[in-house]
């Protein structure tokens, strides 16, 4: 019995290989987002492994998000006299003083930041050889000499190679300190770590008494003492001794310590990029479903006789069961097999794009934990046994006597069970929406009620299928004759069959449909909101969406024909015990550059006061002048609320600090955004050509006006549209790919029947068009329902989180009629191979087949 | 009613005599209801002995092909009782008539019903790879012998003709040393040589083996193999004939479809004893 199974699976090699399909796509997502983030990890692991001295001796941390690097950088130091004498303890070899700065870029010759996209740091700081815990260098000169005096830097070996840079060069530099711009003569080049990767960052490193210069106002002090034991302690107890001997203000961490700091933080920015992939991998695995489904379900159908023939040679019911069900384990093992493979190709496609985009990940070959297998497996296996499962079911209820007869069909079991389920799922869904928007519910619940409403429209698809079809083909007749009324009826003839293939291509317009409304309702709402709320007339931001020196603001608002330049600058705090962004600026000026939808309050924050959004403040139960902790580098602040603003864009986070307050509690001043007012009268072209010879040496600070503002602020949607529809394009192919299956499944099928049309007559190409006709309505009935959804689903979500930035609903219509087009030509493409296989088949054999 | 045959001519069926294999008792079986109703079966009562050679016999629609399949298991009566051995099929479930079909019974089909993508000897033990058990190596033998395949058994069906495919059928039914063979139309898609051949090969595995077998057919020829002809009409057992020649069977055929419409219509319902 398993063998007649396994032969009827070798013979349906092509039937099984599109099903299997779906399952190797859905696969490879989860396949590759695993390696994926296993390999990013391992990177950052080896980059941390590599960063880390045996004890690190720091200012006191207050919190963990401050210690991990949440906040920014600190502007507290550690006076250089404490690693003079740290030195002399016993069991320390060395202690080496760190400066170091996130925001110093190298320039290349074409006057561009060298490296660095993606938001990766560029790390300037002090030059010197204290090893890393594991015993290695943590920087090693590979080219000439070590920086020496106020003019000499060195910078990292790739760096250099692609700047094209040679010892003697005078280099650029831009950093986020008292001093901008800078210049140095290039006197060595340096590798990091072991490998030299770098993780797409860049180094440039000078002196230690140029770096305190350019970084600490000349002071003499360092950001972090590497301290080195001598190899008779313990890191740990190295740690303890050193304690013994620092000020209550400084503290020490091991080597363990700082790297799991350092892993959590990194988790946290993994988890996004994992759950995007992950969400895609849903998505294929759920259309993958609906074509597996189909799949044996005609596969069942079509087997009938054989499956009788079983029962009539003594097979149980769940001997049959059991046997599509290893029909499916064999499909879910070979697809889960390949999609395994395709999810490595996947992750090296996604680390090659990620070195693209400047975030190298190094030479190192992708990570394989066995978890990533189990997976796989689990994930293709799975799916396909629980795709199958109703198939397996229904194999099970044909009656041996069918062997024997040619007519029997396999009782369909009654519709009306699905029918009620399709109807109270649908309800419940459509309930909790309208909840949601009524009651200011969470999106989660929303994501509930979008689901529930999914799968019950799709249990209900195949009594709704059945007007729509008729409605979509209606013009058949007329248009086509005869062929027309044949391929509408075989549109119509088998709905469960006919909607299930229709849903999957459904599930996938509805996703697409609804990001295209959220797309252009976010775009749309960047115009209004510029136009509404943004009163500067130049925006000044950093390209690399890091940020740049506090010298610049001041600068700009001494320029002529500027009547205010207002910095804006972002950290990270805790606040009630949770990691809270913030922003930081001056009320009263921001209100001139910026409309602050003031409730209740003032915007004058004076030295201890904060904005709220109005959001937070009710849900903290905040009242003016009530009293707000926020924990800093330097310890707890109390501060109180001194206004209550209504959420927008412009504010940029849940609370908003005055810039004091930030500097007093040790957070670097660097700005992210500088908006800058014009002297009503001066001349628009002059003024932003004045200050851009102001920003003329920083090629990453770029001003722009409010038009160029607005779309570099749609520019992002765009992309990450870009990449939505690539992943959702996806679904649809596995989608297109179960059209096609379906079709070819009828039309062997319907053996008999096309050779009885073509013996009375009919051409081959009005078979193919016929064919056609029912892959077009096939297909265009999944993107009408899918279209429908989805403009539920993305009105409803954009109702649901109007006020995060997305206030204006915007339905980019023609769009969605290409979408209807494009489906058209989907159900002609579908059609070809099927039609073309009908088209071929022998009439006299066709009649007489069994 | 049955009993009686033995007494009547006792000469061809020595073996087994006394043990019917199969039997039924008033059965029924209707199909549809209100105006579409049919009765395919009308209360027939009839025993297979083991053993024996039978054939069924009968116009189209005259309910054999329903009697057998309710006889096979396949199929379950409106009302009455079925027996294979001594378990009455009526009462039993899914599982336990999945067990008798498994363990007991043997088929043949017109369409000869064979896994395309299995070769002759795969096909030949498939009940036995279903049921999970190893074949008997050297009875497998000995049917491969006598329905002359062994050197066809790693062919497909597709690459066989039609009487060998038929013959693959027939050791297929008889691998598994079944209590009972049943045949529907085995010859209905075979020219008369490959028929004969099948036919021969049947009525062998009855006389050497001491196989029961009861044969559905329309075919005089056919039924001149069997040791017993049985005639049903409009869903009643209406004649038998014992050691019948095909010439028998045709005249009684011809005689019958003209003679019997008129009485078979204006009997009162159940009034004559079904069967013989």
């Amino acid at each position: 019995m398993f063998r007649a199974t396994l032969k009827g699976l070798l013979a349906h090699k092509l039937r099984m290989g599109m099903s299997a399909f779906a399952i190797v796509l859905g696969v490879a997502f989860v396949a590759g987002t695993l390696v994926f983030t296993d390999t990013l990890g391992s990177s950052f692991n080896d980059l941390f492994r590599q960063t880390a001295p045996d004890v690190t001796v720091r200012p006191a941390q207050a919190s963990a998000a401050a210690a991990g690097g949440f906040t920014g950088s600190d502007t507290r130091t550690v006076p250089a006299d404490v690693a003079d004498d740290l030195a002399q303890l016993p069991g320390v070899e060395r202690a080496d003083g760190n400066v170091t700065d996130q925001g110093t870029y190298i320039i290349g010759k074409d006057g561009k930041v060298v490296g660095s996209g993606g938001g990766a740091p560029g790390i300037g700081g002090n030059f010197n050889d204290a090893p890393a815990a594991d015993g290695s260098a943590i920087v090693t000169i590979t080219q000439g000499h070590a920086p020496a005096g106020p003019n000499e830097v060195v910078v990292d070996e790739k760096s250099a190679a692609t700047a094209g840079f040679a010892l003697g060069d005078r280099i650029a530099l831009v950093t986020s300190g008292a001093q901008p711009s800078v210049t140095g003569t290039l006197v060595g080049t340096i590798r990091f770590g072991e490998s030299g990767n770098l993780i797409g960052a860049t180094l440039a490193l000078f002196d230690t008494p140029t770096a305190q210069q350019l970084y600490l106002g000349g002071a003499d002090a360092f950001n972090d003492i590497a301290v080195t034991g001598d190899g008779s302690l313990s890191n740990s107890a190295l740690r303890d001794e050193v304690r013994t001997a620092l000020p209550a203000e400084l503290e020490a961490v091991d080597d363990a310590e700082f790297a799991a700091e350092n892993k959590d933080q990194l988790q946290q920015g993994l988890s996004f990029i994992t759950t995007f992939l992950l969400v895609f991998a849903a998505v294929a695995l759920v259309v993958g479903t609906f074509l597996i489904l189909n799949t044996f379900s005609i596969i069942v159908a079509q087997r009938t006789r054989e499956l009788a023939l079983f029962r009539a040679l003594g097979a149980s019911k769940s001997q049959v069961t059991r046997s599509v069900l290893l029909e499916a384990l064999v499909v879910g093992l070979v697809g889960s097999t390949v999609g395994l493979g395709l999810g490595f190709a996947l992750a090296a496609g996604l680390k090659a794009l990620f070195s693209a985009l400047g975030l190298d990940l190094g030479e190192a070959g992708l990570v394989f934990e066995p978890r990533t297998a189990v997976a796989a497996y689990a994930v293709g296996v799975l799916v396909t046994l629980l795709a199958a499962y109703l198939p397996a079911r229904k194999a099970a209820r044909v009656p041996p006597v069918a062997a024997m007869r040619d007519d029997v069909m396999i009782p369909e079991s009654s519709m009306r069970r699905r029918l009620a389920g399709g109807v109270v799922l649908t309800v419940i869904g459509a309930g909790l929406i309208t909840y949601t928007l009524a009651f200011d519910g969470a999106v989660s619940a929303l994501g509930g009620g979008v689901l529930a409403v999914f799968v019950g429209v799709a249990l209900l698809s195949p009594v709704i299928s059945r007007p729509i079809i008729a409605v979509i083909a209606g013009g058949y007749p007329r248009m086509f004759g005869t062929v027309g009324v044949l391929a509408k009826e075989n549109a119509r003839r088998n709905p469960r069959r006919t909607a299930a293939t229709a849903s999957a291509l459904m599930i996938g317009l509805a996703l697409v449909t609804a990001m295209a409304i959220i797309g252009q309702s976010a775009k749309s709402s960047v115009d209004d909101l510029v136009k509404s709320d943004l009163k500067a007339d130049y925006v000044v931001s950093n390209a690399v969406q890091t940020p740049f020196s506090a010298a610049i603001a001041p600068e700009i608002a001494a320029v002529d024909g500027v009547s205010a330049s207002v910095p804006f600058r972002f950290t990270g705090a805790e606040v009630n015990g949770e990691q809270t962004f913030l922003s930081s600026f001056d009320g009263q000026s921001m209100s001139e550059v910026v409309t602050l939808n003031l409730l209740s309050g003032s915007v004058d924050m004076g030295s201890d006061g904060v904005l709220v959004e109005d959001g937070r403040a009710t849900a903290e139960g905040w009242q003016i002048g009530d009293p707000v902790t926020v924990v800093l580098p330097t310890g707890p602040a109390d501060l109180r609320v001194a206004g209550i603003v209504k959420s927008s864009p412009f504010i940029g986070s849940e609370i908003v600090l005055p810039p004091a307050a930030l500097e007093a509690g040790g957070i670097a001043p660097v700005d992210s955004i500088v908006y800058i007012k014009r002297t009503a009268g001066a001349d628009p072209a002059a003024v932003q050509a004045r200050i851009d010879s102001v920003l003329a040496d920083l090629p990453t600070v770029t001003v722009k006006d409010q038009d160029a503002f607005a779309a570099d602020q749609r520019a992002p949607v765009d992309q990450l549209l870009a990449i939505i529809y690539a992943l959702l394009g996806l679904a649809v192919i596995i989608a297109v790919l179960g059209i096609v299956n379906t079709l070819a499944l009828s039309v062997i099928e319907r053996t008999r029947e096309v050779g009885l049309l073509r013996a009375v007559g009919m051409s081959r190409r009005q078979l193919r068009s016929m064919i056609r006709l029912e892959s077009v309505a096939i297909s265009v009935l999944g993107a009408v329902l899918g279209i429908a959804l989805g403009l539920i689903f993305g009105i409803s979500l954009q109702r649901s989180i109007s006020d995060e930035g997305i206030a204006i609903l915007s339905v980019p219509v023609t769009q969605l009629v290409v979408f209807v087009l494009l489906a058209g030509v989907v159900g002609v493409l579908a059609a070809v191979w099927p039609a073309r296989r009908a088209a071929r088949m022998d009439v006299l054999r066709a009649i007489t087949a069994e | 009613m049955t009993h009686a045959a033995p007494e009547t001519d006792p000469a061809p069926v020595g073996l087994g005599t006394g043990t019917a294999a199969a039997r039924a008792v008033d059965l029924h079986k209707i199909y549809g209801s209100g105006d579409t109703k049919v009765s395919a079966l009308d209360g027939v009562s009839v025993e297979f002995w083991a053993g024996q050679f039978t054939a069924i016999m009968g116009p189209s629609g005259s309910g054999k092909s329903t009697l057998m399949h309710c006889l096979a298991a396949l199929d379950d009566a409106t009302s009455g009782e079925v027996f294979v051995g001594d378990a009455d099929l009526t009462k039993l479930g899914d599982k336990e008539l999945t067990r008798i079909r498994r363990d007991r019974i043997g088929f043949v089909f017109q369409s000869f019903n064979l896994v395309p993508t299995l070769t002759a000897l795969e096909n030949i033990t498939l009940p036995m790879d279903i049921a999970g058990r190893k074949p008997d190596r050297q009875w497998l033998d000995t049917v491969i012998k006598t329905v002359g395949l062994a050197d066809r058994l790693s062919h497909k069906p597709s690459q066989l003709s039609g009487g060998q495919q038929q013959r693959v059928a027939c050791a297929r039914a008889l691998a598994g040393r079944p209590d009972i063979v049943f045949a529907d139309e085995p010859t209905g898609n075979l020219d008369s040589v490959a028929g004969s051949e099948v036919l021969g090969f049947l009525r062998h595995s009855v006389k050497d083996f001491g196989q029961t077998v009861v044969m559905v057919t329309h075919d005089p020829v056919a039924a001149g193999y069997a040791d017993r002809v049985l005639f049903l009409a409009d869903g009643r057992i209406v004649d038998e004939m014992w050691e019948p020649t095909s010439d028998r069977v045709l005249d009684r055929m011809k005689n019958f479809d003209g003679a019997h419409s008129v009485p078979a219509h204006s009997e009162p319902a159940h009034a004559e004893p079904a069967g013989v």
